[in-house]
């Protein structure tokens, strides 16, 4: 006796828990999230109650007020994008091709930092960094570094904390398109008068494009909309759009503005993303 | 003594090729040694001021102790969000590898009509920044007069965690040969038992891994942690509200033991993988 | 009402088996009866539909179009579970995760059987691989997992053991040794065994009877001897072994003979071996069945004159001498070096001849180039 379900349901059984979840948890809070977005204080109200009024105003009240810290998330979020690449890229590329047996051990090493609390990590950069460290004051001594000046606080800082806690999304991603290169590829190049730099421009890198396309959007993404790292490694003048939506939240309760600005910044995301896999042109991505 | 006659005929290398030769074929090696020793600075700084005799604020070195390990939960509240981060882990790891894995094998073994479109489904929350997630969701926890706490931190967890299980486990369905499936039928086993028998122990170590990724993506949460859970105090949440003050000695112990034990979980993986390939 | 499936016995029959995938025909309107108990072999070039019907056998496909009986049981619809056919896949398709042991018991634990210790031996010291029982299929080399797969499938004694293109991964020598082994398990065993493949040596080694494919549909069917010495089509001339094929007409008869002009030159062919329906044929030659002499020479059989060596290969067993003719075509032709007499050379003038029986006629329509292409697959590495 055998147990034949019709083939036709199946996946759609296997599906419905999974995407009911999805649709309720995540779904329907957007769009709970769009209808709040247009929302003004009831007039006479308590702070925090609102009702519904289709300000589309608040949009661009939101994004007017909010522009310098718009403008911040996205030119710190490219910044630590590009520096993660430029540090992450030799990295995947010694592990895929120059470690020979020890390829896994150096995965999980690459890996294993991240087993300990992102917070804690950011902390201890913070600490490392900061006037209690040993760093500043050495380079202080050293008349490397004004009297003045830090470290921490600053936009460096910011950028170098999101730099750090972003390098796995953009190692992994490059190490699995570096690794699936097969060696002979490049043996050909070279056997076909390709010095060792051409061979890199020519063939390594646009073999590697869909591990960078995959890297930059696992990057990128998250870190524009990050904001623990402006809010421990930064100051006041460092604060990204993710530090405004939170206090606008926590702080200042007002859902309506929170609320556009996480749309915005969702759709501004969106835009840069499309426009970006247009132009890499890679259709593959999960 | 007749080896001291150098052969004139056989050229040398001059030694300041030599030594640009080496740079060039070793660069890269030098260059690992830098990436992975700043990869590891604040995780070595943590680990040795979890030795720190710090007291309350463990921005100075005072002094070598042990003290601090042996009684990890000497902080007030500490353990408390140990174990809350834990509990809610464990939960959001439970519900999202089963929902996720379902998910998985809908998408990678039948070709239906809205295939793609589930496919895209999925990579949205993954390309939806932690804050709207986060934020999102607590409005709609509001709209429902639900306050936030530890339910609706654990389903937010395994909201954000449902994708990256599908991702990982579809990968491993993808590596399995339909082929051992045929085989399966051809040996008289029905849908069920080969799914039982052959492909369910073949996917396991997919499984395993993506409950191992939702599990630490879950524990390490602070942004969507934050909009959902209230007053209930997770590991990370505790860390950044001491961020201010300093947090204590004994935060470091748990973040270095979280460190050492996935550490040790990840090789012994490894481990038993070689082992079974021999 | 419906016999049981997997208690079926008998001859296997495909009844106009079709199977199309969109536009694609892979099989088409295919009728086939494979007696029990004997070897039989789909033979064709990749792409021709043999693994296809294979797998619809198995149960693996089901057909677009038409209906396949195992005996009296129509199986066309069950499931690849109910049927009592078993495969031996091209990859072995061993479970990675269970030991040999495990890999040969699967099929016994399905199916309820009590003394599954006793078999899984029993069919391991068949393919003398007994000490390998606790391994992992990992740790095995290609031969022995070919074995293994084999051993995994023959202990279910199936009504019908299929093979596709299992012997493919194989060096050479293992090859060879394997196709000799096979041949004597069937024997031994008494199965029906369905074997697909595209190396025509391995069939012919192999097989009693050859069915050759091409593009979804029969050509030929009939045992190796048949095939080779009396080819129908053009397909199965060039794709078994290598023929001369010579156009020409039929002039006229002489008894049971036909008289065939060939660019002028004339020569006869029995009646019965000729496939042509009008009075166009091609003259079918096998290379090894030509002899070279130099002009002048007292010959029996047929003859060709006007000849001269375009090319020599000498191989060791044999010379192969490529003979232009007048018309401008060129013949093969295999020398045996077994009287050693020195080859002939490159230029020399040389007349070619051979018993008219072996001789055989295709259709005028005939495209003479099927069945040449060089399968990338069949080239040894």
């Amino acid at each position: 006796m055998s147990i034949t379900v019709p083939k036709v349901r199946v996946p759609y059984l296997l599906l419905f828990p999974g995407f009911a979840f999805l649709f309720t948890f995540f779904i329907l809070p957007i769009v709970n999230l769009a209808q709040t977005s247009t929302q003004t204080p009831i007039a006479g109200g308590d702070t925090g109650q609102y009702e519904q009024s289709f300000a589309f105003s608040n949009y661009i009240n939101a994004f007017l007020d909010n522009r310098e810290q718009f403008a911040r998330s996205f030119i710190y979020a490219t910044l630590a994008t590009v520096f993660a690449l430029a540090i992450a890229y030799p990295l995947a590329y010694a592990i895929a091709f120059k470690s020979g047996k020890f390829k896994n051990i150096l995965l999980v090493l690459v890996v294993a930092p991240f087993f300990t609390s992102f917070l804690l990590r950011t902390i201890a950069w913070k600490q490392i960094l900061g006037e209690e460290g040993f760093l500043v004051p050495t380079l202080r001594n050293l008349h490397l570094m004004g009297q003045q000046t830090t470290i921490t606080s600053t936009s460096i800082a910011v950028v170098a904390g999101m730099t750090y806690n972003f390098l796995p999304f953009m190692t992994l991603p490059l190490y699995a398109s570096l690794e699936r290169i097969d060696p002979r590829t490049i043996e050909a190049a070279g056997d076909l008068y390709a010095n060792g730099i051409t061979t890199f421009r020519r063939v390594t890198v646009p073999l590697s494009l869909p591990g960078v396309v995959a890297g930059t959007l696992l990057t990128f993404i998250p870190a524009a909309g990050d904001y623990v790292n402006a809010a421990i490694l930064g100051s006041p003048n460092t604060k990204m759009i993710g530090n405004v939506i939170e206090s606008r939240y926590f702080k200042i309760v007002d859902y309506p503005t929170a609320a556009a600005l996480s749309f915005t910044l969702m759709a501004a995301i969106l835009i840069l993303v499309t426009l970006y896999i247009r132009k890499a042109g890679t259709e593959e991505l999960v | 003594m007749s080896q001291k006659i150098k052969d004139a005929s056989i050229p040398t290398i001059p030694f300041k090729a030599r030594l640009s030769r080496w740079f060039g074929r070793n660069l890269l090696r030098i260059y690992m040694i830098f990436g992975f020793t700043y990869l590891f600075i604040p995780v070595a700084y943590t680990f040795a001021f979890s030795f720190n005799d710090s007291g309350k604020s463990n921005l100075i070195w005072k002094g070598f102790t042990l003290s601090n390990w042996q009684n990890p939960c000497g902080a007030p509240q500490i353990c408390n969000a140990l174990a809350n981060s834990i509990k809610i882990g464990l939960l959001a790891t439970i519900f999202s590898t089963i929902l996720g894995t379902m998910i998985a094998f809908a998408i990678g073994r039948y070709q239906f009509k809205g295939r793609s479109t589930s496919n895209l489904l999925i990579f949205l929350p993954m390309a939806t920044p932690e804050i709207v997630l986060g934020a999102s969701l607590l409005s709609l926890f509001l709209v429902f007069k639900i306050n936030p706490g530890f339910w609706p931190t654990v389903i937010a967890h395994v909201m954000f965690c449902v994708s990256f299980v599908v991702v990982t486990v579809k990968a491993r369905i993808a590596s399995l040969d339909p082929r051992l499936e045929q085989a399966a039928m051809d040996l008289y086993a029905n849908e069920l038992e080969t799914f039982r028998r052959v492909t369910l122990p073949l996917v396991a170590p997919g499984i395993a891994g993506a409950a191992l990724l939702a599990f630490s993506l879950s524990f390490d949460d602070f942004i969507i942690t934050n909009f959902n859970s209230g007053t209930l105090i997770t590991f990370p949440k505790f860390v950044y509200v001491a961020a201010a003050r300093g947090i204590p000695a004994q935060a470091n112990v748990i973040g270095s033991s979280m460190f050492f034990l996935a550490l040790a979980i990840v090789i012994a993986g490894q481990l038993v993988n070689r082992r079974k390939a021999r | 009402m419906a016999l049981d499936p997997i208690a079926a016995r008998g001859d296997l029959r495909l009844t106009r088996i079709t199977k199309s995938y969109g536009d694609f025909t892979a099989v088409d309107d295919l009728t086939l009866t494979i007696p029990k108990g004997s070897f039989f072999a789909l033979l064709g070039p990749s792409g021709c539909g043999k693994t296809t019907t294979l797998r619809m056998v198995a149960g693996l496909e089901e057909p677009t179009v038409g209906s396949i009986h195992l005996g009296e049981t129509d199986i066309t619809t069950t499931r690849p579970y109910q049927r009592p056919i078993n495969t031996v896949f091209q990859n072995y398709a061993l479970f990675p995760h269970l030991t040999i042991f495990e890999n040969i018991a699967f099929g016994l634990r399905r199916r309820g059987v009590k003394d599954v210790k006793e078999q899984v031996d029993k069919v391991l010291s068949l393919v003398e691989l007994p000490h390998l029982a606790q391994r992992k299929p990992t740790q095995l080399s290609g031969g022995q997992q070919q074995r293994i797969a084999l051993a995994r499938a023959i202990v279910n004694r199936p009504a019908l053991l299929l093979l596709d293109e299992p012997l493919g991964a194989l060096d050479l020598k293992l090859r060879r040794q394997m196709q000799i082994e096979l041949k004597w398990i069937q024997r031994e065993v008494g199965l029906t065994f369905v074997h697909v493949t595209h190396d025509q040596e391995e069939a012919m080694t192999m097989a009693d009877t050859i069915a050759v494919m091409n593009e979804g549909k029969i050509e030929q069917m009939g045992t190796p001897a048949d095939l080779y010495d009396d080819p129908e089509t053009a397909f199965v001339a060039n794709f078994l072994g290598q023929s001369n094929l010579i156009k020409g007409k039929i002039d006229g008869n002489d008894g049971d003979n036909l008289v065939i002009n060939l660019f002028g030159q004339k020569i006869s062919m029995p009646k019965a071996r000729s496939h042509a329906v009008d009075s166009s044929l091609y003259a079918g030659i096998r290379p090894e069945k030509f002899r070279i002499s130099r002009t002048g020479s007292a010959l029996r059989g047929n003859t060709l004159t006007g000849g001269h060596i375009e090319d020599v290969s000498y191989i060791g067993v044999s010379t192969q001498y490529v003979v232009a003719m007048p018309w401008g075509q060129e013949l093969m032709v295999f020398e045996q070096n077994d009287d050693g007499v020195p080859p002939f050379n490159k230029g020399e003038e040389v007349v070619i001849s051979w018993e008219s029986s072996f001789t055989f006629g295709l259709r005028g329509d005939e495209d003479i180039e099927a069945g040449t292409e060089v399968n990338p697959e069949q080239l040894d590495e």
